[in-house]
């Protein structure tokens, strides 16, 4: 087994090497501009580009004219919102989201605030999921675009979003999700869900990193965004810029091993999690964040009470994982997902999140349970917090001294 | 972020991990940082007739850092008067164990936890504390 273990695969996940074979004939052969439409290296290159956009329009039922190639969700969630509140402005200047969103989608609300939106951040229930009434209530005919995200990257909680379509469309606004974490590993179908807009990014499934997709609903209603960029034209005027051939390439064969694989993957996933997430709960004051009946079958978020997650993931060096923690990241703020769900401070601390994959092993998954264990009997031998649950101390009874 | 080979090693071996009897009279116990703030040290000494601390236990919520910084600061303590226990700063800390600089906010902790537990021997004592009038770094 190589160490350290992967179980990150919500951050990025490694290249299938069949991704990788597809691309390769796109840099030094077939190298040409998709956009040159005079020579044979153009036409190679923009028959890739047209079987790619097929292959990604395939995974999530979409017509192949809808998909707007970008660099990534990032700027598939800047286009969309920042490209529909101009387009649409003139109807309304409200926009409903959700605090659990990316960042990609809060600073891209936080940017159009200032430009004159004004937008609704509604705080999940404490499973993470939203409250539909709650939407209902903050919609108004000012409303033009509800964003709610479909798998949450940190929790893994599947939004219903189904249900937030039909809201969002019943009152004449437009319904945009940041799917990147859900696109390839659980079914998404644009017409069955009602979705308008949607991002989606290669490197979260298996994919190149620095290539996504924007779907840009063409009829009933016919989305429009105004580009964000200002260029040659490219992508029916909404994305200018020289396609990343090879990256689209890599993007369309992600999305066909996805489609193609995702049923088995998910029910192999999700029962190495369910391992996991058992063997980790047997743990004494252990939890499980998020609901665990509406979640992407690959990902585990437990909280380790009275240890540290920093300090946590340094004894398990052996796996690579991520934490809620402040002093993972710079601002020394924990997790705003998982304070968002009413998780104290010190819990979300102590958060550890498991990201499995396509490559991930059962032999892989009863190693990190096993390191995992080790690490939180080690630091709890460590932790004053331990010993004092141990004696019966409750801890809100005492007046702690913050520096 | 890369931590220092000795962080690795007070982190991986962490030296006197435990609990000294706080009701005590020679035992003066720091308690510092909340559990909000991820971390929380809980320093102990144990001091003889001579006022030098003979012996020093921790136990620590935190990084890797913060743990490393009380781990070496009990090893710091052990055979020094409290008075020059007094004088240990955070930035010697930082300087043995290499910290970077968002991580020397878990060596103010290390020097604000020797500082209460010195004051409350003290107390105990029926000396008065001393206010640390440093500025931290
Ligand atoms: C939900 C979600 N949206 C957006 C992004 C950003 O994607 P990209 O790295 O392709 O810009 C990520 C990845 O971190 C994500 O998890
Ligand atoms: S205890 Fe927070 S960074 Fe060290």
């Amino acid at each position: 087994m190589d160490l350290p273990i992967y179980l990150d695969n919500n951050a990025t996940t490694p290249m299938d090497p069949r991704v990788l074979e597809a691309m390769l004939p796109y840099f030094v052969q077939k190298f040409g501009n998709s956009a040159s439409r005079n020579h044979a290296f153009g036409w190679v290159a923009e028959e890739a580009v047209d079987y790619a956009r097929e292959q990604v329009a395939q995974l999530i039922g979409a017509n192949e004219k809808e998909i707007i190639f970008t660099s990534g969700a990032t700027e598939s969630d800047n286009l969309a919102l920042k490209g529909v509140f101009e387009m649409y402005k003139e109807k309304g200047n409200h926009i409903i989201t959700m605090v659990t969103e990316h960042k990609a989608v809060l600073d891209a609300c936080k940017h159009l605030e200032k430009l004159g939106a004004r937008v609704t951040y509604l705080t999940p229930k404490p499973d993470g999921l939203i409250n539909l009434e709650e939407l209902v209530a903050a919609m108004s005919q000012e409303t033009i675009l509800v964003s709610i995200m479909y798998g949450n990257n940190e929790i893994g909680v599947i939004q219903p979003v189904k249900e937030i379509a039909k809201i969002a469309h019943s009152f004449g606004a437009l319904f945009m999700t940041d799917a990147t974490q859900a696109v390839g590993k659980i079914p998404v179908n644009v017409i069955e869900d009602g979705i308008d807009l949607l991002a989606l990014s290669a490197h979260k499934m298996y994919g190149p990193k620095g290539v996504g997709a924007l779907y840009v609903r063409r009829k009933n209603p016919r989305v429009k965004v105004t580009a964000q960029m200002d260029g040659g034209g490219h992508e029916r005027g909404m994305r200018s810029g020289t396609l990343n051939v090879p990256g689209i390439v890599g993007l369309g064969k992600a999305c066909e091993l996805g489609r193609l694989e995702m049923q088995q993957d998910a029910i192999r996933l999700s029962a190495l999690r369910d391992k996991l997430e058992n063997a980790l709960s047997q743990l004494e004051e252990s939890y499980v964040n998020g609901n665990i009946e509406h979640r992407l079958p690959h990902t585990a978020n437990i909280s380790f009470k009275y240890v540290e997650g920093e300090g946590l993931m340094m004894a398990m060096k052996d796996l690579a994982v991520s934490s809620g923690s402040a002093c993972t990241s710079a601002s020394l703020e924990p997790s705003y997902v998982l304070k968002s769900l009413g998780l104290s401070d010190d819990l979300a601390h102590s958060s550890i999140r498991f990201g499995l994959g396509r490559f991930t092993t059962e032999e892989e998954v009863d190693r990190a349970i096993e390191v995992t264990r080790n690490a939180v009997t080690h630091l709890r031998e460590l932790s004053p917090l331990w010993e004092m649950f141990k004696e019966g101390i409750d801890l809100d009874s005492i007046e702690w001294a913050e520096h | 972020m890369a931590y220092s080979d000795k962080v690795i090693d007070h982190y991986s071996n962490p030296r006197n991990v435990g609990t000294l009897d706080k009701s005590s009279n020679k035992v003066g116990t720091g308690l510092v940082g909340a559990p909000e703030c991820g971390d929380v040290m809980r320093l102990q000494i144990e001091v003889d007739e001579f006022n030098v601390i003979k012996d020093a236990k921790f136990k620590t919520f935190g990084c890797g850092s913060a743990i490393a910084s009380s781990s070496l600061a009990t090893e710091w303590l052990k055979g020094k008067s409290i008075d020059d226990a007094m004088k240990i700063d955070n930035m010697d800390i930082v300087e043995e164990l290499a910290l970077p600089p968002v991580k020397i906010h878990c060596s103010v902790l290390a020097e604000d936890a020797i500082k209460a537990a010195i004051n409350d021997f003290r107390v105990k004592n029926g000396l008065a504390p001393i206010e640390s009038e440093k500025v931290h770094h």
